[in-house]
């Protein structure tokens, strides 16, 4: 059971950073594994990032995916995986990778379990600055109203953090979550607002907000990749200040870590990872709210060790969805966030209902 | 019967009064009773100024002498205004104790009856009614529309908050595991809403889009009697209960050891949240924002350490009946759903008690 705000009992700080009972034998030894754990997890990425340039309504044999990457012919099969698979693996990977470490390192900033990517402003910050462009500018192109969205996401969080900490104390957990929850709402309401006075608003939204990696436009991918690098660096560099945190403000406060500074790297980290992939293949923000708890179960509670585990995992997750619902629906196909849920969710469900869960 | 102030250098919100009659005794905190004093008058207020609105203007003064039996305005208040009124704020009450319920039992403040997934649970049988009877497949009836959408919301709110509280359950109902599996069931309710409104006709989707923001536009007499009656039930069970659940708040092992049956008692509090919630969406939709803003606005107005339940419930109805009047008000001649509105008032409210909050409070 959660307490956010509260400095946790000094038997959480004995040793182990873990909370609550001692893991069982298999993931203990999970845990003294942990880098041979990774090295599977990304050769899972690749295989499923190969299956995704291959799988679909033409299949690609692994032959033609090479002949069409290092000797292209301006063959039908060339122009499908150069132009339409690579790029949408691509975005997968890069959404799938921002927003699983994005939502690990929001739920730890937050201590909340509930807490995802979207929970500090950034989704509906760019919902809400792309709906408005599309409202009041005329904004239709989306090299445009990425930008949109991008400053919308960078705005709400800044807010977030600016009300979630500027009570007396600073930003703790709970301040930060509630003020996250109630900007997300504010800007909701006049999202649906806008979209309910605005039918071609209305349009864009809707399909924004399911979500897709497919029939992105592919210049947008080296604009955006440089944010989410940063955003990456920035991740792991928040990683120790993160774990200290977890034992509590006034704990990692007495270690030497300067907590305001820890919080605002943190910040920035999840608005410039959330920003980028909300911008680019719209709210996929189910994502990020389960892969912390499927990363936090294989790799403990760590963060050096949770954040690039929720990575891969987002990444795998995302294109096994992305790849799934190509296989469902031949020749047509079901969108990612739909698959996402489909999957994701009772797998997660189960997930919570085997085992007791680590707890932040 | 005495009352006595608990100590002179008690801080504000601790002020209370020890009543004891002759069976039983219990502390009435001032600050949170003057909360619920207040926010009922403040209440009264803004219904008044909700049924004075509209086409045909009636003053504060009209309106309460028409409610108390004045033939003059007698059919417009009463049977026109009156019941939309009193549907804003039963909704905003029910959402506030449910709210007040699942926060306290899963000691979590960002836990609602959003996250127990009887929202998203609804709001994907109305979107999937309005798209499957929508123009592209010949135009949905006045009775399906008016009968069968609230129907479908309280069997869809019911049928999720019930799924919801079976697969958590093992060997005991555990707080933090309902939350979990509750955002995961959420999460696949909202994403399959989205995936159906990308499927039907973009006027449909408007609809169902104005249904799921939560809306009182057109409630009558029919809507106010099962969140009445729901309310007039569970309503003193939970304020019986209000030990039980603040013993609950303590953690398993001392609430065990005041006497509690923890998974029974936790099960009959998530059991009537998720009650209200249902029925308070089907009269409305699912307002957004109530259910998690009511109580954390309550328990900091009253300077209390959980959620109050009877500051819930008047918070809730005052942001809920507030909102209403914003949105019919407040934009010319566009009447925007109740939904939207909510948040826009009731955040930055939240945000304001943040910023100026003095203590921390947990939960």
């Amino acid at each position: 059971m959660t307490a956010p705000a509260r400095p946790l009992p000094a038997r959480r700080g004995s040793g182990r950073l873990a909370a609550g009972p001692r893991p069982g034998r298999v993931r203990r030894a999970l845990r003294r594994h942990r880098p041979a754990v990774l090295v599977a997890l990304l050769a899972l990425t690749a295989l499923l990032a190969a299956a995704s340039v291959m799988v679909g309504a033409r299949t690609v044999a692994p032959s033609g995916v090479w002949s069409a990457l290092w000797h292209p012919a301006g063959s039908e099969e060339d122009i499908i995986v150069r132009s339409l698979r690579v790029p949408r693996t691509a975005f997968g990977l890069m959404a799938g990778v921002a927003l699983g470490v994005a939502g690990a390192l929001t739920q730890g900033h937050t201590r909340n379990p509930l807490a995802d990517p979207g929970l500090l402003g950034v989704t509906q910050g760019a919902a809400f600055a792309m709906v408005l462009g599309i409202f009041a500018l005329g904004v239709d192109d989306v090299r445009g109203y990425v930008w949109f969205g991008f400053a919308g996401a960078l705005l709400a969080s800044v807010l977030v953090f600016a009300f979630g900490g500027a009570g007396r104390g600073g930003a703790t957990p709970l301040t930060l979550a509630l003020a996250g929850a109630a900007v997300t709402a504010l800007l909701h309401g006049l999202v649906s607002g806008l979209v309910l006075l605005d039918q071609q608003a209305m349009d864009t939204y809707r399909f924004w907000q399911a979500g897709a990696i497919a029939g992105r436009d592919p210049e947008l991918l080296p604009r955006l990749l440089p944010f989410v690098l940063a955003g990456l660096v920035l991740a792991m560099a928040n990683a120790p200040g993160l774990n200290a945190l977890a034992l509590g403000e006034d704990v990692a406060r007495s270690l030497g870590h300067r907590v305001g500074l820890t919080r605002a790297v943190g910040v920035t980290a999840i608005t410039l990872l959330t920003g980028a992939a909300v911008a680019a293949c719209g709210a996929l923000a189910f994502l990020g709210l389960i892969v912390p708890h499927l990363a936090r179960s294989l790799s403990g509670p760590d963060h050096r060790w949770l954040l690039p585990f929720s990575g891969l995992l987002g990444a795998a997750l995302l294109l096994a969805a992305d790849v799934g619902g190509r296989l469902v629906a031949r020749p047509g196909e079901l969108e990612v966030g739909i698959m996402l849920a489909l999957i994701g969710g009772p797998f997660f469900v189960a997930l919570v209902r085997r085992r007791k869960p680590v707890r932040l | 019967m005495t009352g006595r102030p608990v100590g002179k250098a008690a801080p504000a919100g601790r002020v209370a009064l020890t009543v004891r009659a002759a069976r039983v005794s219990f502390r009435l905190r001032v600050r949170a009773a003057l909360v619920v004093a207040g926010g009922l008058a403040v209440l009264a207020l803004l219904m008044a100024l909700s049924m004075g609105r509209g086409d045909f203007p009636i003053g504060v003064g009209a309106v309460f002498r028409a409610v108390l039996g004045d033939p003059e305005n007698h059919y417009v208040v009463m049977e026109l205004r009156l019941p939309r009124a009193l549907t804003g704020a039963l909704v905003g009450a029910a959402l506030g104790l449910a709210g007040a319920l699942t926060q306290t039992v899963s000691r979590n403040a960002l836990a609602s009856p959003d996250t127990l997934g009887i929202s998203q649970g609804a709001s994907v049988v109305i979107v999937a009614l309005t798209v499957a009877t929508g123009s592209a497949a010949g135009g949905a009836g006045g009775t399906l529309a008016s009968v069968g959408i609230p129907v479908a919301a309280l069997a869809g709110g019911l049928v999720s908050g019930l799924a919801v509280y079976l697969l958590a359950w093992r060997h005991g109902l555990d707080g933090f595991r309902l939350v979990l599996v509750g955002i995961g069931f959420a999460g696949v309710a909202a994403n399959v809403k989205w995936w159906l409104l990308t499927l039907g006709d973009v006027n449909d989707a408007g609809r169902a889009m104005a249904w799921i923001t939560g809306s009182l536009n057109a409630r009558g007499w029919e809507h106010v009697r099962p969140v009445a009656l729901a309310l007039a039930v569970l309503v003193p069970l939970v304020l019986v209960g209000a030990f039980t659940l603040g013993a609950l708040r303590l953690g398993d092992e001392p609430a065990r050891g005041l006497g509690l049956r923890v998974d029974r008692d936790r099960s009959l509090f998530v059991l009537a949240a998720v009650a209200l919630a249902s029925v308070a969406t089907a009269a409305a939709g699912p307002v957004e924002f109530v259910a998690l803003a009511a109580p954390q606005i309550a328990l900091r107005l009253a300077g209390t350490g959980q959620p109050p339940l009877a500051g819930s419930l008047v918070t809730g109805a005052v942001l809920t009946v507030g909102a209403d009047l914003v949105a019919r008000t407040a934009f010319g001649g566009v009447e925007l759903p109740v939904g939207v509105v909510t948040a826009v008032l009731g955040a930055p409210f939240l945000l304001y008690l943040l910023v100026r909050s003095r203590r921390k409070v947990t939960t």
